[in-house]
């Protein structure tokens, strides 16, 4: 069973951003990156798949900036067996079909059978290079997946929708976007590490079209204002009733 | 809860490799994910959350530096510092369990130890199947080893183990005690014990208020027999068992920082957020003397551990070197977790707030593997020349 997992290194969702001087990105001083964690779940599956199989392969893949090569020494130290940077400096500001097309060329010509992502990089919560590159590849792909089995050529797989599950098939090879709940990713082990110094990890440059969507401008939501006492005790119930239902206009 | 938020005031993080941080990363993550949630419970009702062992086996925390062949990961030392140190955030109970096995036990069959003994194990203790514990401490010798009354005498094929040993970490859980006894020319041997041998029992040391999530016990030894083979072979004399204590004590001077950081992050989270006559605790001149006091030690605290790794892994990392890493970084965590005690008001005397395990940890840490005293003579005799112990 060979294994692609598509990574992205992003900021810590506990980090307070401060945009950047261009007024287009974050400033990245003293920000903490990490991998992205739906990105976590699909490295997890793919070691558990590769495993379950007896044998193969699994390969990490990332677009970003030279930085990227930290996430991608942490899948190698989780288990992975190799890792490719598509290294371009512009992978910050490029938005999700661009990120997809730089995937996909590098993928395209690559055996495998199954083709993981998080279900979304948490910094531009955009939901849709999995998909988008699974198009490009010409491969089906399942997206939001919290249970994968795989049997016979095929997979089986359990998606989150509204209040329920849906189960779906598709044949192999197949691309699957990881939603939580797929599995507890594991820790890599100290040893692990150690390993990960060993794997290659090979680094290209990418070559990146134009953006079909460009960042203008960040900005940062505006303060939130302060609250207002409306009084105190169940005497101050129905007034609290009104400015829900005329004012906040939520009842 | 807020996440955790190291204190790095002075870029350390830039003196790491990406190996290191790493290191760092994953057991940060396992103090918050599996320790921090479940340690005040056990904390308080007495109990080591024996659980962990497996998984903290798992991840390689039990001897670290020990090379791969026999089941560690072949770390360097300032990785293994920062395991301590993360290890610490949550508990210094629990890192004082990693720290017997892999400093106390692990290094110095890895050592002192024939083949035979590292190959049979090695392994078992790196994969957390056997929990080890170190007796050297007595009742009535603590800060003077040397004393040691208890004794092996040669018996034919075998050895022939008296003594009592006192306040040994993971006693009562361990699978194997490593003891030290004087033979009969008084020359101090060491001895891997296993727990089911007659003779030998591990009483738990009971109604302790520090240290609540760590077994502490007394073992006693009434005419064990243990084979030759159970002896170290390439141990003789206290300086065996002392190189051992460098070892561990090099990882209480990482741990040290990591206890101080956990109670900065939190009583820098409340005096920001505790309103006091209209305005948070944090803006007052009182408390921000005490929080930048509380910077400024725990960065001094990490050059210490830093500079001391790279020593270390030179080999430069010499006893008195040592003392003063520990001496220090204890007293300054324990000096952290009084004084943000203080600011938490009422609440630092709950155990919804870590700050007052962490404190009343503290008070052990201070005293053991070296007293606060001690280590204040090791340096003193290295800057005199004089030593001042008796």
């Amino acid at each position: 069973m060979d294994v692609i997992v598509c990574v992205k290194r992003v900021p810590s969702t506990t980090t307070r951003v401060v945009i950047g001087g261009d007024r287009k990105s974050i400033d990245p001083t003293g920000v903490e990156f990490l991998l992205n964690p739906y990105d976590e779940f699909a490295v997890e599956e793919a070691l558990k798949q590769r495993d379950a199989a007896g044998g193969g392969t699994v390969t990490a893949v990332s677009f970003g900036t030279a930085e990227a090569q930290k996430e991608l020494r942490t899948v190698l130290a989780m288990g992975a067996d190799a890792a490719l940077l598509l290294q371009s400096a512009q992978a910050p500001l490029c938005d999700g079909a661009t990120t997809a097309r730089a995937l996909a060329d590098a993928i395209r010509g690559r055996k495998f059978d199954l083709l993981f992502f998080g279900k979304q990089a948490v910094d531009m919560d955009q939901h849709g290079v999995g998909p988008a590159v699974a198009t490009l590849l010409g491969v089906p792909c399942i997206s939001e997946v919290v249970h994968l089995e795989v049997k016979d050529g095929k997979v089986t797989a359990h998606r989150e929708v509204e209040g329920a599950h849906e189960i779906v098939e598709a044949p192999l090879p197949c691309a699957v976007t990881a939603q939580k709940g797929l599995n507890e990713p594991r820790y890599a082990t100290l040893k692990g590490i150690m390993a990960a110094k060993k794997k290659p990890l090979d680094v290209v440059d990418a070559s990146v079209g134009e953006p079909l969507v460009e960042i203008v401008e960040m900005k940062m939501p505006p303060p939130r204002a302060a609250g207002k006492m409306v009084g105190e005790g169940p005497e101050a119930v129905p007034a609290l009733v009104q400015l829900l239902k005329h004012e906040a206009k939520v009842l | 809860m807020q996440p955790f938020q190291e204190l790095d005031y002075y870029a350390l993080d830039d003196l790491l490799t990406e190996e290191e941080r790493m290191v760092r990363e994953q057991v940060r993550s396992f103090v918050d994910e599996r320790v921090l949630p479940i340690v005040a419970a056990h904390w308080e009702a007495g109990t080591y959350p024996g659980e962990l062992n497996l998984e903290m086996a798992r991840l390689g925390m039990f001897g670290p530096a020990i090379p791969e062949q026999y089941g560690g990961a072949g770390l360097g030392a300032v990785a293994y510092g920062l395991i301590c140190q993360e290890l610490e955030r949550g508990d210094s109970g629990i890192r004082s369990s990693a720290s017997v096995q892999g400093s106390l036990v692990m290094y110095p069959i890895h050592a002192y130890g024939s083949e035979e003994q590292k190959r049979a194990w090695l392994p078992r203790l790196a994969s957390g199947e056997v929990i080890g514990c170190f007796g050297l401490t007595e009742p009535d010798f603590g800060s003077n080893p040397g004393g040691m009354r208890t004794r092996c005498r040669r018996s034919g094929a075998e050895w022939i183990l008296d003594g009592r040993k006192m306040w040994i970490t993971n006693g009562t859980s361990a699978g194997l005690a490593l003891v030290w006894a004087k033979d009969e020319q008084d020359v101090v041997r060491g001895f891997l014990v296993e727990a089911d041998r007659k003779g030998f029992s591990a009483p738990e040391t009971r109604h302790k208020w520090s240290f609540r999530c760590s077994v502490t016990s007394e073992l006693v030894l009434e005419g064990v027999r243990v084979p030759e083979s159970g002896r170290l072979p390439e141990a003789q004399g206290l300086k065996a068992p002392l190189s051992c204590l460098t070892q561990a004590r090099y990882g209480i001077a990482w741990g040290a920082i990591g206890a101080a950081q956990a109670c900065f992050d939190e009583v820098r989270n409340y005096t920001l957020q505790r309103q006091v006559f209209d305005k948070p605790l944090a803006g007052f001149q009182l408390t921000q003397e005490k929080l930048a006091d509380m910077a400024t030690e725990i960065t001094k605290a990490q050059l210490l551990a830093w500079r001391l790794g790279q020593l270390k892994e030179r080999g430069q990392a010499t006893p008195a070197r040592v003392s003063m890493a520990k001496r220090n970084n204890v007293h300054m965590a324990l000096q952290i977790a009084r004084s943000a005690r203080g600011l938490l008001g009422a609440n630092g005397i709950t155990l919804e707030y870590h700050t007052g395990r962490h404190l009343c940890n503290l008070e052990t840490v201070l005293t053991y593997e070296g007293t606060h005293e001690i280590h204040t003579l090791t340096i003193g005799e290295a800057v005199t020349g004089i030593p001042a112990y008796r």
